[in-house]
């Protein structure tokens, strides 16, 4: 049997990595209290019902899952130590972490990883129940400490399913024989993670504290966390600066107060902690109206677009200009496309040969914040310099995803994460496959190419990475080309944090699992 | 008419008014675009057609839109405010544990606008035209005139952020396990900024009225009667003057009292405050239907029962007054 021993070695890696962490700067002192802010309010913590940015915050602290990602999305140890691909990529065996217990101090064993992947996220996850269904043989337990997951063909992003939000795993002897979406249970999350919810007075804050029976030694650091909610984001950033509060979350204040807050003193931002998610902003075409399914004319109102401008004064500086589809904070992206310089001269010209006669477009808003309506305004002014008559429609953020979802727009913003790998978080916005209503985060635009939906598929199930290489490149250049949607930015969210707040974004999510290793000076 | 007849006319009134709200409110939430299924997986960014299915047929929005209008109604005849599927907790136990936060703001707001309100307005009138008429005037309509949030935000920036005098949001510290009278002085700190905001408003209103009002009531020839019988200036305003100056202010009281529930959205939001209308708020965001129609349900009860109140107010500060259903 040929064996990718690519386990042992990233394990070893980690190994060196959290024996250095503790020596190359201070040891972590323990104790201490962190006040940080989650926004909006998540509607539940039991993170294999909800995946919510806001649950997945709170409760990745609460929660574990087999892999945890570094910031240059390379798996590490969590709840399993070590992992084996064997088989032609289509054998997956993780070794599990001894003398785990579950918050109610049940001990912890392969068949909660087996319960977990094999019938409660199949049920209820939407992200982990199409690849179960698609991708995988049967998941099995060898022994107490090893699961074994076989594949129908190898799937490349499979470890990346392995996420804290993608698949935490759930207690067996909790779940077992009931209804999920109703078990009380889901009120009192039992994890096995660093931290367990203590309380959570709604409206008002999340409290979580030490769990002194966590299976790595000495940690975490830090006796509670304290999760605040407060609605407002100016209010939020007085917070902060009142010293109430010492951690802002990405997203959690407006990005035109981050240079304001930066200046601070002890304060320290970072744009680290996304690259799991690496959100890709761009304006979604609906390709069945009119003109919009011309290549022509979108190649047109890409060149007319100023996106420099859009990052560097509505983002405050913040992002990147993409070049397709695939975020440059991934794997698997290549900058050998086409390009779209801001070109008043050469998007007139285009739009002109496309047979545009001055029809209203109807751009419909994210009603996202102010940052996003200052966009949309950019926007519409681009597009008039080069004579595109476009109509601001606005609607509240249920009526955006039933209009979205129904494809009732000609135009809209979106931002999607990409979720590691662009199988999981690429494809779905563009294979014809996903052209389906009541969904906005399907293929919505209806865009169409059979030679893309091939590449994408091949990609998917491709053995090595280098083959999967091959075929992303050719995507991104047919999208290139054809520009399904507008792509505007790779966006950045800035946490904000006391400097003493130490080791506080050390992986690929961030806050959503970083209490394990932060402390406080 | 006797009281009790007054009494059980007004409460049978109010119960067929109450129902016809509610159906209403029924019908109009659900003319809003967007469910909570979709809201829920617009959150989650992802979402397949299983997962949406799931949650609408969990949330009983898979059957038809009568079935689930009976079924709200049946719930509500027993008193039973349904259960909200996003929070996975009753509708009472969400909307009462909110409710003594707001109480206490609204409370407090209501008190302090009316005793500043009725004190300022009855000052102001015994010294129209004066300094501190123009005073108090001036004052009562910048606040009436400027928007709440722009307050609300300012107070923050002086009170707390420049002077560092008061907590710019929240209930109480957090973390801090206070017990007792530490804890009360806590809340009332945290209380301060958002109470006085709110009050404000109506302070200016209360004292717009009642100085109208007192010098309407000036002229009046009881007035001078009660001054001819040689009565000190101070006794004229307060037996006979204020005493008739102040139904108007009754009246207002009575639909200020009526929104004690739910009239506070931008408040407790600005300041964090965890009451009845930052619940509502997010449940119209989220489409939470169930709660929705809870805390609708609530407040219009409030407001029929304080339309009450005020009416048997009437009678105890204007004894001439019989109440007329």
């Amino acid at each position: 049997m040929p064996s990718l021993r690519i386990a042992t070695a990233a394990a070893f890696v980690s190994l060196l990595a959290l024996g250095s962490s503790a020596g190359w700067a201070q040891a972590p002192k323990r104790g201490g209290t962190v006040h940080a802010i989650v926004t909006p309010e998540p509607p539940m913590l039991m993170q294999g019902l909800s995946q919510t940015g806001p649950t997945n915050m709170v409760a990745g602290n609460i929660y574990e899952s087999l892999l945890r990602f570094d910031e240059k999305l390379n798996p590490q140890p969590s709840l399993a130590r070590s992992w084996e691909v064997t088989d032609g990529a289509k054998v997956y065996t993780f070794k599990l972490q001894p003398n785990v217990k579950w918050h109610d101090g049940k001990p912890f064993s392969a068949e909660d990883v087996v319960f977990t992947l094999d019938k409660f996220l199949r049920e209820v996850h939407p992200r982990w129940r199409p690849i179960a269904n698609a991708q995988v043989e049967k998941i099995e337990q060898l022994d107490a400490e090893t699961v074994r997951i076989t594949l129908k063909q190898p799937f490349g992003p499979l470890l990346f399913a392995m996420e804290v939000a993608s698949a935490p795993i759930v207690p067996k002897h909790v779940y077992e024989g009931t209804d999920y979406k109703a078990n009380p249970m889901n009120n009192t999350p039992i994890g096995t993670g660093p931290f367990k919810l203590k309380e959570w007075k709604r409206g008002s804050y999340i409290h979580l504290v030490r769990n002194e029976d966590y299976w790595i030694k000495d940690k975490p650091a830090l006796d509670e966390v304290f999760w605040q909610i407060i609605p407002d984001a100016a209010s939020r950033a007085v917070a902060y600066e009142t010293g109430k509060v010492d951690v802002l979350t990405g997203g959690s204040v407006d990005i035109f107060d981050v240079p304001r807050l930066a200046q601070l003193p002890n304060t320290c931002v970072t744009t680290k902690g996304w690259e799991m998610f690496a959100p890709h902003a761009w304006i979604t075409v609906n390709h069945r109206n009119g003109i919009l399914g011309n290549k022509q004319f979108r190649q047109g109102l890409m060149h007319a677009i100023d996106r420099e401008f859009g990052k560097d004064v509505v983002w405050n500086g913040y992002g990147k200009i993409p070049t397709g589809p695939i975020s440059s904070k991934t794997k698997f992206y290549s900058d050998d496309v086409k390009k779209y310089d801001y070109d008043v001269k050469k998007a007139r010209d285009l739009i002109k040969q496309s047979g545009y006669k001055g029809e209203t477009i109807k751009f419909l808003a994210l009603p996202y914040g102010e940052t996003w309506t200052r966009w949309a305004e950019a926007v519409k002014q681009n597009f008039a310099e080069v004579g595109v008559n476009l109509e601001i429609v606005t609607t509240d953020v249920p009526g955006w995803v039933q209009k979205t979802s129904d494809w009732d727009f000609d135009l809209t913003f979106n931002f999607l994460y990409q979720l590691g790998d662009p199988a999981i978080g690429v494809s779905r916005s563009y294979v014809s496959s996903n052209i389906a209503k009541g969904n906005p985060f399907g293929n919505v635009g209806g865009y169409s190419n059979p030679e893309a939906d091939k590449f994408f598929a091949d990609a998917a199930v491709a053995a090595t990475e280098a083959e999967r290489q091959t075929l992303y490149t050719k995507v991104q250049q047919i999208l290139a080309e054809d520009l399904p949607v507008l792509w505007l930015l790779e966006m950045d969210f800035p946490t904000i944090h006391r400097c003493n707040v130490k080791n506080l974004v050390t992986t690929a999510i961030g806050v959503n699992d970083g209490f394990r290793d932060a402390w406080k000076e | 008419m006797g009281l009790i007849r007054f009494l059980a006319l007004r409460l049978g009134k109010g119960i067929l008014v109450l129902f016809a709200i509610a159906v209403l409110n029924f019908l109009l939430v659900r003319a809003a675009p967007g469910d909570p299924a979709q809201v829920m997986a617009g959150e989650a960014g992802a979402a397949d057609a299983v997962f949406l299915e799931q949650l609408r047929e969990r949330f009983g929005l898979d059957r038809p839109l009568p079935e689930q209008l009976w079924v709200y109604i049946k719930g509500y005849s027993t008193l039973d405010l349904g259960f909200s599927y996003r929070q996975q907790r009753p509708v009472a136990e969400v909307i009462f544990e909110r409710l003594p936060a707001t109480l206490l703001l609204t409370g407090a707001a209501f008190g302090l606008s009316l005793v500043l309100g009725v004190v300022l307005g009855a000052l102001a009138a015994r010294r129209v035209g004066r300094a501190s008429d123009s005073a108090i005037t001036v004052a009562a309509l910048i606040f009436y005139a400027t928007p709440l949030f722009w307050i609300a935000l300012m107070s923050q920036v002086v009170f707390s952020l420049k002077l560092g005098w008061l907590p710019n949001v929240g209930y109480e510290t957090i973390g801090a396990n206070l017990t007792g009278a530490a804890r009360a002085l806590d809340i009332g700190r945290h209380l301060v900024l958002p109470a006085v905001t709110l009050g404000l408003f109506f302070t200016a209103l209360y004292a717009r009225m009642m100085r109208a009002s007192m010098l309407e009531v000036a002229g009046a020839d009881f007035v001078k009667t009660a001054h001819a019988k040689g009565l000190s200036p101070a006794v004229v305003t307060r037996r006979h003057m204020a005493r008739n100056a102040i139904l108007p202010v009754v009246t207002l009281a009575g639909v200020q009292a009526g929104q004690l529930v739910g009239g506070a959205v931008l408040t407790e939001t600005v300041f964090a405050w965890p009451g009845i209308g930052r619940l509502m708020y997010e449940a119209l965001v989220q489409r939470d239907y169930s709660v929705l129609l809870g805390v609708f349900f609530i407040s219009s009860a409030m407001v029929i029962l304080f339309n009450l109140v005020t009416d048997l107010l009437y009678r105890v500060v204007d004894p001439r007054i019989e109440g007329g259903a």
